[in-house]
């Protein structure tokens, strides 16, 4: 994985709550075995119209969000199904953070393991993000993972909770895997005294 | 004496493999469920890195999302599934992991095989690369979903890290009313909560209501803990849970079975336990409920009215609803009672089950489907298809003009070739009613399998009390 750095970014906004992962990556594009291709597949059915041309008004294609590197959704990004496709396609596509006021679980995970930064931010601070970006679709935010802050336009820095051990990992590009690899004493020892319940080759 | 605790801190603690400061803690994991779609890419990752599986006696694969419900004599047309399906059959062989594959007479949705075949019990921690693991939590195992990565390193190593979560006492109360059933209490919990209600949460589920539902019936409940944003949900077991497991073909048998016994009746939670959120539900007060919306959070008692988005304070939220009901082409203010449908579907991982495909039958027999009603009856596996042929209700769907499938998860992800037209409205009894789920641009009303009988029988949506 590639090490986080911070970064300043124009901002697509999509100001819709609980946006779901059916929503980011259709279902329909689950069949591959592969996690390549999925950027141009990201939130489709909201992109392209039933010709495959883009819809003009969705905010991925309009020229102010070109480049943009963050996401600015609504509260509950990411509800539904576990499909690590969702943070796989926001990346491919180029997405590096998203903010909102809050993530469903498993996405939030998964997009920490795939090098996508989810920033939570305080009702307040969501709604005046709206706000700015309403009134110039081309402000920028910048986003310093080591500081944990988000700066404004204004060149207000706001703060965001961040998990400190997935900082770290997104921080020094490494993963999780590796971590537990470490471990092995320790699984080992629980493996020792813990039966298994059940033996699926046995039956 | 020790701290009260609750049957969520319980599992967890039993499960801990290390905790370190400033770390997540390493969770072990008793029961891995692998499927075709999230799998592949970790099955990569584990070549990459010449990594073997650490415990394929603990994991168990089987294919559902992508395989088509037409007979088992005909191939798997889409070529694209078809070479997923193929993928996770050849990783399975490489890394040694037993599936129930296209072809076996064990295969079904992953939810629906893992209690089916006793894999799932009391006490336990069951991951699977599938947002609605939660279903196995109705037997008191901690069971959650993961993302890919997290299915990578499960096979690797059978654990994960893990931060631990709040814990969140939903206490359900009272008697049922005829035509209301488990589907109905948690789309009502759904819809009070709200979709992100339960974020960073595990739900125990428990009160007299719960106490009296089977197991069936009590996985419907856990199974969707998820839309309301609880990775997992609970029930502490019991005799019904112990009733259900005995004799099924990985559950335990003799002196150990009644070894397991005395663990499993130790999980429950502890008097005067603490939870960090608690709720209740009578469900004396209950209605059949049914969504109008595009998240399961939008739901509504069957004879209740759209609602409006003006009187909705919130911007954000009142935009989120208007662009809902414009999805749906429905009024606010209007009742959903007797609005016209194309299609039915029963089965999913959270009603595909026996108890469901009875419940639907004794709606439709000697009844028809509306004839401008397509009925899709799509069982949980083939172990719950050959039980329904047993009972005949195959016979009674098949008269009553609805098709009786392979199974799989169907028209529920639409996946498999088994999905709605353009603005079709389908009376679901799967999870999820987000936009273009069963199909791109159709328009998805979650159910009970009793609702949904009705509504096919009716050919408009129906309350299912009227054909009691």
């Amino acid at each position: 994985m590639t090490k986080f750095t911070a970064f300043e970014s124009r901002v697509a906004a999509l100001p819709v709550d609980n946006v779901d992962t059916d929503q980011i990556i259709p279902a329909r594009f689950l069949k591959t075995v592969s996690k390549e291709g999925l950027g141009d597949q990201l939130f489709f059915d909201w992109r392209y119209d039933a010709g495959g041309s883009p819809k003009p008004d969705f905010v991925l294609n309009t020229p102010e969000a070109k480049e943009a590197r963050i996401l600015l959704a609504g509260d509950n990004f990411g509800c539904g199904s576990s499909r690590e496709h969702a943070p796989w396609a926001l990346t491919q596509y180029g997405f590096r953070a998203v903010i909102s006021t809050s993530f469903a679980d498993i996405f939030k995970q998964n997009s920490l393991k795939n090098g996508l930064l989810p920033i939570v931010v305080p009702r307040q601070v969501h709604a005046e993000l709206f706000a700015m970006h309403a009134r110039d679709p081309r402000m920028t935010l910048r986003v310093d993972l080591e500081a944990c802050t988000l700066t404004l336009p204004d060149g207000r820095a706001v703060e965001f909770p961040v998990d400190p051990f997935a900082r770290r990992c997104l921080l020094d590009g490494v993963d999780e895997l590796g971590w537990i690899l470490q471990q092995e004493a320790a699984i080992a020892a629980f493996e020792a005294s813990h039966a298994a319940p059940i033996n699926t080759l046995g039956a | 004496m020790t701290r009260p605790r609750t049957i969520i801190e319980k599992v967890w603690d039993a499960h801990l493999v290390s905790e370190q400061p400033g770390a997540p803690a390493l969770l072990y994991i008793d029961l891995h469920l692998v499927h075709e779609v999230t799998s592949p890419q970790a099955f990569d990752g584990l070549r990459r890195r010449g990594l073997k599986v650490r415990r394929p006696d603990l994991t168990q694969a089987t294919v559902d999302h992508g395989t088509p419900t037409t007979p088992r004599t005909l191939p798997i047309l889409d070529q694209v599934a078809a070479a997923q399906v193929a993928r996770l059959e050849a990783n399975c062989r490489e890394f040694g992991i037993p599936c129930f594959g296209f072809l076996s007479d064990k295969q079904g949705v992953v939810h629906v095989i893992g209690p089916e075949q006793g894999l799932t019990q009391p006490g336990m921690t069951v991951v699977c690369g599938d947002s609605h693991t939660a279903t196995h939590g109705a037997f008191g195992a901690l069971a959650f979903g993961i993302g890919t990565s997290e299915v990578e390193m499960v096979l690797a190593t059978q654990c994960l890290p893990q931060r631990r979560s709040k814990t969140f006492k939903v206490e359900v109360n009272g008697a049922l009313k005829p035509g209301v059933s488990a589907k109905d209490i948690i789309l009502a919990l759904i819809a009070r909560i709200g979709v992100g209600g339960g974020t960073g949460c595990v739900i125990e589920y428990c009160g007299s209501t719960i106490r009296a539902l089977s197991m069936e019936e009590r996985m419907t409940v856990t199974n969707m803990s998820i839309e309301g944003g609880a990775r997992a949900g609970m029930i502490a077991p019991d005799n019904v849970t112990y009733q259900y497991l005995h004799g099924r073909p990985f559950a335990p048998q003799g002196a150990a079975w009644e070894a397991a016994l005395e663990r499993w009746r130790r999980l429950p939670t502890d008097e005067g336990a603490a939870y960090d959120k608690e709720i209740s539900i009578d469900a004396a007060a209950l209605e059949p409920m049914i969504t109008f919306g595009t998240n399961p959070g939008m739901g509504i008692p069957i004879s209740g009215a759209v609602p409006d988005p003006a009187a909705v304070a919130d911007p954000l939220e009142r935009e989120t609803l208007s662009k809902a009901l414009k999805y749906m082409a429905l009024e606010p203010g209007k009742p959903l009672l007797g609005r016209p449908i194309d299609v039915v579907f029963v089965g999913s991982c959270t009603n595909g089950r026996l108890a469901d495909l009875r419940a639907a039958a004794s709606v439709l027999k000697g009844r028809k489907v509306n004839p401008r009603v397509r009925m899709l009856v799509v069982p949980g596996s083939q172990p719950v298809k050959r039980q329904a042929e047993a009972e005949g209700l195959d016979e009674i769907f098949r008269a009553a003009g609805a098709e009786w499938r392979e199974a799989g998860c169907s028209m529920c992800i639409a996946m498999n070739g088994d999905q709605l037209e353009p603005g079709q409205y389908s009376v679901s009894t799967s999870n999820r009613n987000f936009e273009g789920r069963q199909g791109k641009g159709g328009r998805t009303l979650l159910a009970s399998p009793l609702t949904a009988a009705a509504s096919a029988v009716n050919g408009v949506i129906s309350d299912v009390r009227t054909l009691l």
